[in-house]
């Protein structure tokens, strides 16, 4: 049997409570069996500078991508990216990172295509555990190497590709990148590298909702109640609808698939990888320009 | 890394460059850490980073810069950084220009190729995306060494 779930109030609140612990329900259950933390974080070296006591790392540039085809890895790597960190098909894992947990829900979206069964995030992420003064050390872990069973990678059920967004058109997607970026005035983020797309603008018929509206001040989740503002009131999204989310190559929109899959238990949500950087260098897709949202 | 290539650069990024390049993925990331803790502290006069200095947008996170050059005859040129310590591996590059590039003379900054960075190894260890940063660092560096000892 695995660890037992939080039972904080706010995250009571949330469709699916326990893909959520907060950083007191971790600190108390740190030392348990069955749990392994994992850092992921957008700087490869933050981990190195000090993290959460027996947390291991898994960094997304450089693990969880397949070297030299644009995709993940597949179920032969991923076994052994779990068995080295002590990770078994039953391991509770917990992700907490950097940037309102921006690449954590990554990490844990990667995770899910793989069907790991219990995985869940450190609400507030790395942010708030350092500002509450939580511990953090610079003692690597060693865990013994375990068994991980080669699981085959489901690409269908939370994943979409550039094909079936085309099927797609006229159905909800929601754009999470800046309004900039959206609107195709900027090619990638503010403040970020030019990451290469020819053409400016996003999907036609994409609802605008930057990724980070989804987090409060401390880099915890919104409550409930203003997520479901947002995303459902403002936005008009409904939880039996087929949603695909995207940003620019998938990270960001991953935030927002947790928060609509897990938080508000939309029933059908998937996260196109492709993103801005596949649809603005494709040839002949519709692309629509400005703050209105379009139509294909 | 050829040794053609390895002569055109200042003695302590050659020697940084050899460094990097002797070991193994796992132990640049280390030295790039150690790097990043000896990033020198900014003096007084650039304590108001963001007013005074020059932002490196192309940078995940935060990097502010700033570049004197001296009135010698040779324009020694100084470097000045700012980075958060949550952001480890940009204070890593910046420390890599840093240690590699302060005090050298304005036509020797200028001489480093371009893509000198390639020579770490980093792309591995970093992965290639987010070694970008150090090439729009040293291309601000030449910038502004070029803007100072043109007038």
């Amino acid at each position: 049997m695995g660890p037992s779930n939080d039972t904080d109030p706010k995250l009571a609140a949330y469709a699916h409570p326990e893909r959520l612990v907060t950083t007191e329900w971790l600190a108390q259950h740190l030392d348990d069996d069955g749990i392994v933390v994992v850092e992921s974080d957008e700087d490869v070296l933050l981990y190195d500078t000090g993290h959460i006591p027996g947390a291991v790392k898994v960094d997304w540039h450089t693990e969880l991508n397949d070297p030299v085809t644009r995709d993940y890895v597949d179920g032969e790597r991923f076994a052994q990216i779990c068995g080295e960190r002590g990770i078994t098909r039953d391991t509770t894992v917990v992700f907490y990172g950097d940037r309102n947990n921006w690449w954590a829900t990554y990490a844990l979206w990667v995770f899910s295509l793989f069907g790991h069964p219990d995985v869940r995030i450190l609400d507030g992420g790395r942010a708030k555990w350092v500002a509450e003064g939580r511990e953090l050390t610079t003692e690597q872990p060693k865990p013994a190497a375990v068994e991980y069973p080669v699981v085959e990678r489901d690409d269908a059920t939370i994943r979409a590709f550039k094909d079936d967004v085309r099927a797609h058109l006229g159905k909800p997607l929601v754009d999470v990148r800046s309004p900039g970026e959206y609107s195709g005035e900027l090619l990638h983020m503010p403040d970020y590298p030019q990451e290469g797309a020819v053409r400016g603008g996003h999907i036609p018929g994409a609802a605008s909702v930057p990724w980070a509206r989804a987090a409060a001040e401390d880099a915890t989740f919104k409550p409930r109640a203003d997520l479901e503002a947002i995303y459902q009131q403002e936005q008009g999204l409904s939880p039996d609808d087929d949603v695909v989310a995207y940003c620019r190559i998938g990270e960001r929109s991953s935030h927002t698939w947790f928060v609509l899959t897990h938080l508000l238990g939309f029933s059908r949500v998937r996260n196109y990888d492709g993103s801005w950087t596949e649809w603005g260098n494709s040839v002949r897709v519709p692309i629509a320009q400005g703050s209105e949202r379009g139509s294909a | 890394m050829t040794e053609a290539s390895t002569r055109a650069l200042p003695p302590q990024l050659a020697e940084l460059v050899e460094d990097f390049a002797g070991v193994g993925p796992k132990d640049r990331l280390q030295l790039l850490l150690e790097l990043s803790q000896e990033l020198p502290e900014l003096p007084e006069r650039y304590a108001d980073a963001a007013s005074t200095m020059e932002q490196v947008h192309e940078c995940q996170s935060p990097l502010f810069l700033a570049v004197e050059v001296g009135p010698d005859p040779e324009q020694h040129v100084h470097l000045f950084f700012s980075a958060p310590p949550e952001a480890p591996t940009t204070r890593g590059f910046a420390s890599i220009m840093s240690t590699g590039l302060d005090g050298e003379a304005a036509a020797d900054v200028l001489a480093v190729p371009d893509d000198f960075y390639i020579a770490l190894g980093l792309g591995e260890a970093v992965s290639p995306l987010r070694l970008r940063g150090m090439a729009a660092m040293l291309a601000r560096i030449k910038k502004q060494v070029r803007a100072a000892t043109a007038s």
